[in-house]
């Protein structure tokens, strides 16, 4: 069908420029779905830019993943007249479109989009994200600033490295102050940002990182000042220059993230942006946040519910999968109360409002405090600046001390020199190189971490809580048992004749379960009651499967999952029932096995009890198991852990473990997909990359030697450089070769050991 | 004048200009998506709606 539209517009060039473009066709069925794009305040909030012959948008669209995505992508004009121009973002997955909003609707390009493969995700969250492009763009034109004055002052003091006699007084002066002229876009636009860190450091009386570098900022650039101007020295400012240059670099390196990848998303990005309200026989979209209790809406194939409702229609099957991680639907009936986050798969459905979104079981989690919370984290390096910094003026202060007594004249000269000296350029490196290179090795391992200072967080963890469904099992595979009396071979091929004839994925399972027995060819009567069970007479046999009330069982209402038993009845024998669980990954006993040694384990479940049984020979005694867990009962297990003084780590997948995941100092979010919707978290992780946790954490956890050597590396360098100062022996020369040559062992000792350390993990 | 000094503005002013360029280039947006511009060179650039008669149609 892409085909069919390509070729009607001839861009047939599309299948000649990639044998394999991999565009799923998704299904058609999108006449009503986004009606909501029609509702002129929506419009308003995505637009950026709306005028009467042009508008223009921005659309995320996480499926775009190979050239021809951008070729066609950019050539939305020959398909649909009106769009004026698209251009591709492929690094953030965004295209804009310029569109003539007279010819051609937001709607029909978002349902062009939807049937060429492309679904955009429309959310009002991501409608306001494009100021981190700009600060990158900054960070970009500090370090182009600061290289160009650090390439020219450098070469500018050459004939005063070499101790050139030949030049002129005239031509030295000249020099120093194109040197000064130079150095004053570094330290005003350059380096402004660790200044405004510093001071906002010290206003919550708090010594950060930026404090000693702008201490050392300020001597150099006052020391040279003050030497230039009264001509009694050439000053530092090619090392100002570089340093400034190299710390700028480690900030970029730091700040690179994965911007194609979005970790903060929650339930809004999730639900739909509006919906149909029924009001005297006629719909009407509106946004969800304005719906109230007692609304009436309708949700249509495919659509997410978006408050917890009462089910007015006769049934609905509901696809929970987003919220729990469950595969299966659950059908409900006319009357039973449905919570907001499912999906409703078949017809169209009519439901009552019972609470208003933002109150509803699955959305109130956000209300929880751990969504305001501020995280109080500090990094290494902070907690060590303060030491530093106090070590380093006392030191200054003390060798002027020395000098006063010994030799006033070098008081100032050598308490500058400390000063400068002991600025922490390479310690300052050592971090986010080490952290940066690692991040980068975890994400080619398909570990996407949001920042370097997950790893950070990772070195303390002491407690790891798995979620079940979706992280532990895996939700396509199921594992199916039978319980009740042994099923004779007659029986088997009875039953399995009776499910050849569904594609209800229950019965899929149960044909999987017995692939190799023999089917009766024979099968009259076959009746599928949806949501209940299937029925036909095989071989003058009554078979009949399905939910207990459809058998007329009489059900064991303690420990059921109706929703993963299948009864079965022979004639008016009731033979026992199938239990349908999923399976659990490969590799993970040898996991736990792994992890219990240096980590406390946990699983939570939303489930009932049954899986304890399978659950303790993977895990063992000593983990601990919390079932029937809602998800702000697994927001407490964990903040219950932190009270004990664990520090949490939190693996979970769906929308119910989003407040665990937040409460937990570091949150892991399972996808099988990275396209896929993932609630707020610190890294996301590829379900079948998780039974290598163990390396991950070993790796992370190793990460810190390498940066514990790096800070031992730099504080040598400080040490000689210091030993030196205080003796007042510094000289321009020796500041320009030292303070590179310790940035560059930092960095080049940083990415080696990563890399070392990556190797034994085997991870590249 | 010393001709050091001229040659010395000469050069600032040369490396001024690069780094012009590389402010306008930033600010411009050539950096924020690496990719795509690489793959855009070589699509066709077609503007007439002619219909071609392709093999698989």
């Amino acid at each position: 069908m892409v085909y069919e539209i390509l070729n009607e517009n001839d861009l047939c060039n599309y299948y000649d420029l990639q044998n394999s473009p991999g565009i799923n066709l998704k299904n058609r069925n999108y006449e009503q779905k986004f009606a909501y794009l029609e509702n002129k305040e929506i419009q308003n909030k995505l637009l950026n830019f709306s005028s009467k012959k042009l508008n223009k948008i921005v659309f995320s669209i996480p499926s775009i993943h190979c050239s021809s995505c951008i070729w066609l992508l950019e050539h939305l004009d020959r398909l649909r007249e009106g769009i004026i121009t698209s251009r591709v973002n492929f690094v953030r997955k965004e295209v804009s479109i310029d569109f003539n909003p007279e010819i051609v609707s937001l709607k029909t390009i978002v349902e062009l989009l939807a049937t060429i493969g492309y679904e955009p995700e429309i959310n009002l969250q991501n409608a306001s994200k494009s100021k981190s492009k700009k600060e990158n763009r900054k960070l970009y034109l500090q370090i182009g600033v600061a290289g160009f004055a650090f390439g020219n002052i450098m070469m500018l003091s050459f004939p005063e490295y070499f101790g050139f006699e030949g030049l002129d007084d005239s031509v030295r002066m000249f020099i120093t102050y194109i040197n000064i002229l130079l150095s004053l876009p570094v330290v005003f636009y350059s380096a402004s940002g660790y200044f405004s860190s510093a001071y906002k450091g010290l206003q919550q009386k708090y010594i950060n990182i930026d404090v000693p570098i702008t201490i050392g900022v300020v001597a150099l650039f006052v020391r040279s000042l003050y030497e230039i101007l009264t001509q009694s020295g050439p000053g530092y400012l090619d090392s100002l220059a570089g340093l400034i240059f190299f710390l700028l670099i480690g900030k970029w390196f730091q700040s690179r993230t994965y911007e194609s990848l979005s970790f903060e998303r929650d339930y809004k990005s999730y639900f739909p942006l509006a919906v149909a309200r029924v009001a005297e026989n006629e719909s009407e979209m509106v946004q969800i946040t304005e719906l109230n209790e007692g609304d009436i809406i309708e949700v249509r194939n495919q659509e997410i519910i978006p408050g917890d409702a009462e089910l007015i229609s006769d049934t609905a099957s509901i696809d929970y999968s987003f919220v729990t991680g469950e595969a299966e639907t659950i059908q409900k009936n006319q009357g039973d109360y449905i919570y907001a986050g499912g999906r409703q798969v078949g017809s169209t459905i009519c439901l009552k409002i019972k609470k208003a979104v933002s109150q509803s079981y699955l959305t109130q989690l956000w209300n929880n405090e751990a969504f305001n919370e501020e995280n109080t984290y500090d990094s290494l390096i902070n907690q060590i600046s303060k030491y530093f910094t106090l070590v380093i003026l006392l030191i200054a202060l003390i060798s002027a001390g020395y000098w006063y007594f010994v030799e006033p004249s070098h008081i100032l000269n050598s308490f500058t020199a400390v000063l400068i000296v002991a600025c922490p350029c390479a310690l300052s490196l050592a971090t986010p190189f080490t952290l940066g290179n690692a991040m980068t090795i975890l994400g080619s391992n398909k570990l996407y971490l949001k920042h370097i200072n997950v790893l950070e967080k990772l070195w303390n963890i002491t407690s790891i809580v798995f979620d079940k469904t979706g992280t532990l099992t895996k939700s396509e595979e199921a594992k199916l048992t039978f319980e009740g009396e042994e099923l004779s071979s007659q029986e088997v091929s009875l039953i399995i004749s009776l499910v050849a004839h569904s594609t209800h994925p229950l019965s899929r399972a149960i044909a999987k379960h017995y692939n190799d027995t023999a089917v009766f060819a024979s099968v009259v009567n076959f009746k599928e009651i949806e949501g209940q069970g299937l029925s036909a007479i095989i071989e003058k046999s009554l078979v009949q499967l399905g939910s207990a009330k459809f058998i007329g069982a009489q059900v064991d209402e303690s420990n059921s999952t109706d929703a993963s038993r299948v009864y079965a009845k022979i004639n008016e024998d009731i033979k026992g029932y199938f239990n349908i669980r999923s399976s659990y990954r490969s590799g993970l006993s040898a996991l736990i096995q792994r992890l219990g040694n240096s980590y406390n384990l946990s699983v939570l479940s939303g489930d009932n009890a049954s899986e304890e049984a399978n659950l303790k020979p993977i895990f063992g005694q000593n983990s601990t198991f919390a079932f029937n867990q809602k998800p702000e009962q697994k927001l407490a297990y964990i903040a219950d852990l932190q009270a004990k003084g664990e520090q949490v780590l939190m693996l979970g997948d769906g929308l119910n473990d989003a407040g665990a995941l937040k409460k937990a100092e570091v949150g892991f979010a399972v996808t099988e997909d990275v396209t896929a919707f993932t609630p707020a978290c610190d890294a996301i992780i590829y379900g079948k990359n998780l039974t290598e946790l163990s390396r991950y954490l070993s790796f992370a956890k190793q990460s810190k030697k390498v940066i514990l050597v790096s800070f031992a590396i730099s504080f040598l360098y400080n040490f000689i450089g210091l030993s030196l100062a205080v003796t007042a022996q510094i000289t321009p020369l020796f500041a320009a070769i030292l303070m590179p040559l310790s940035s560059i062992t930092v960095v080049a000792f940083a990415t080696f050991a990563v890399r070392f350390l990556a190797y034994r993990h085997k991870l590249v | 004048m010393n001709v050091i000094i001229v040659l010395i503005s000469i050069s600032i002013i040369v490396a001024g200009g690069f780094l012009a360029a590389f402010l306008w280039a930033v600010r411009s947006g050539q950096y924020d998506d690496t990719y795509s511009p690489s793959v855009r060179m070589l699509f066709d650039e077609k503007k007439k709606k002619t219909k071609k008669n392709h093999p698989k149609g």
